[in-house]
């Protein structure tokens, strides 16, 4: 039996894993995401005081380090084949189909928060350093718009996630398959 | 004879021209604005409404004068969530001190178009010398004077408590403006008058 990189030994079979890159990737962009939805919804209702300038940036921070890392992300998606799946062909479909909007999600969630900075009038400096380009000109109806659709995209987010985590435990827990290994740093 | 009417037309035309003083400010093409850091964010800000009186005459610069004030509450932080706040006790206190004015108190030509204004700021309460370079744009009957000067917004009081830290909000407040003021077409015994 050979072993190529990606492959453990569990248990008596073998898993292939996905690349320790792709790993990484997935657990710091699922970190980031855990960091930055709560914090947005605790800072948004909180009165204007420097603690809520502060958390703002933070979270604006968060979500342009997410968006760079989705970037990679794709990147590393569309260069490498994930490892097989040994699934039902409905199953691979939905999987197909979540994962293709979470990406789309991970991409559009921070992107429509920086286009909502942008339209309120406030540039998105990156940790407090780099200035990133105003990507539309102040304005303020704009600014609720983007709001709005910032705020639903992450809601379509959450009821995306959850799905994907339940489904992840299901394969894990009663499948007990092979499906959430994948992903699972190495020990 | 002929001539010598041109010669003379010409010569009350060149002293129409030195006499002018611009005195007529155009407050709705005229602007009041400034910047700040927040969180390392460049912010623009800017006064809705403000008055302002001008005297300048380019051959006597020295006895310019100018007067500018500002309804603080027309403030226009740069961001709405922070235009109510900066009204407040901690920022301006607009209802303990609605004006800000800035007094020229002389003008110095640094050569060319520019020109050193040196004046009194007052901000809730608190007057301090402040000097700002001026730049002249002079088109026929209109000049545009366009300058910025750098305050400490903690010397006027200007957020404080919680703000006091300037991590969130720089110390450095740039104040800009764009007066535009139009010629009056007075002669010098008009001018004399207020």
């Amino acid at each position: 039996m050979t072993t190529e990189p990606g492959d453990w030994l569990e248990g008596n079979a073998m898993i292939k894993r996905y690349t320790k890159i792709a790993i990484g990737l997935h657990w710091a962009i699922a970190f980031l995401i855990f960091c930055a939805f709560p914090l947005g919804l605790y800072m948004h209702d909180l009165k204007l005081s420097p603690t809520k300038l502060h958390l703002y940036s933070y979270h604006k921070w968060i979500g342009i380090t997410v968006l760079a890392l989705v970037l990679l992300r794709v990147l590393w998606r569309i260069t490498h084949k994930p490892p097989a799946l040994h699934i039902a062909r409905w199953q691979e479909t939905a999987s197909r189909i979540v994962h293709g909007l979470l990406y789309l999600l991970m991409l559009a969630v921070p992107l429509s928060g920086w286009l909502m900075s942008s339209a309120k009038g406030v540039k998105t400096v990156w940790l407090g350093i780099l200035p990133l380009p105003d990507l539309v000109e102040k304005n303020k109806a704009l600014g609720e718009l983007l709001s709005n659709v910032h705020t639903a995209l992450n809601y379509t987010m959450l009821l995306l996630v959850v799905l994907h985590i339940a489904a992840a435990l299901k394969h894990h827990l009663v499948d007990r398959d092979d499906v959430l290994l994948r992903m699972l740093p190495m020990k | 004879m002929k001539h010598f009417a041109i010669a003379i037309v010409l010569l009350l035309l060149a002293y129409d021209a030195s006499a002018l003083e611009y005195n007529q400010v155009q407050l709705n093409q005229s602007k009041v604005s400034f910047g700040y850091k927040q969180m390392g964010v460049p912010m623009e800000g800017r006064f809705g409404k403000f008055s302002a009186q001008v005297a300048f005459d380019p051959d006597k610069p020295g006895s310019a004068h100018a007067r500018i004030d500002i309804t603080l509450a027309s403030v226009d932080s740069g961001s709405s969530d922070a235009d109510e706040s900066v009204q407040g006790k901690l920022w301006f206190d607009t209802k303990n001190y609605p004006l800000a004015s800035f007094v020229s108190t002389g003008v110095k030509p640094l050569g060319g178009n520019r020109y050193q204004a040196a004046g009194k700021l007052t901000i809730k309460g608190k007057t301090l010398d402040v000097s700002s370079p001026v730049v002249l744009t002079v088109n026929g009957n209109s000049a545009q004077f366009d300058g910025s000067f750098t305050v400490k917004r903690l010397s006027y009081g200007v957020g404080i408590g919680e703000w006091t830290d300037l991590d969130t909000v720089a110390d450095d407040i740039q104040i800009r403006f764009h007066l535009v003021v139009l010629a009056s077409p007075s002669s010098n015994q008009q001018r004399k008058t207020p």
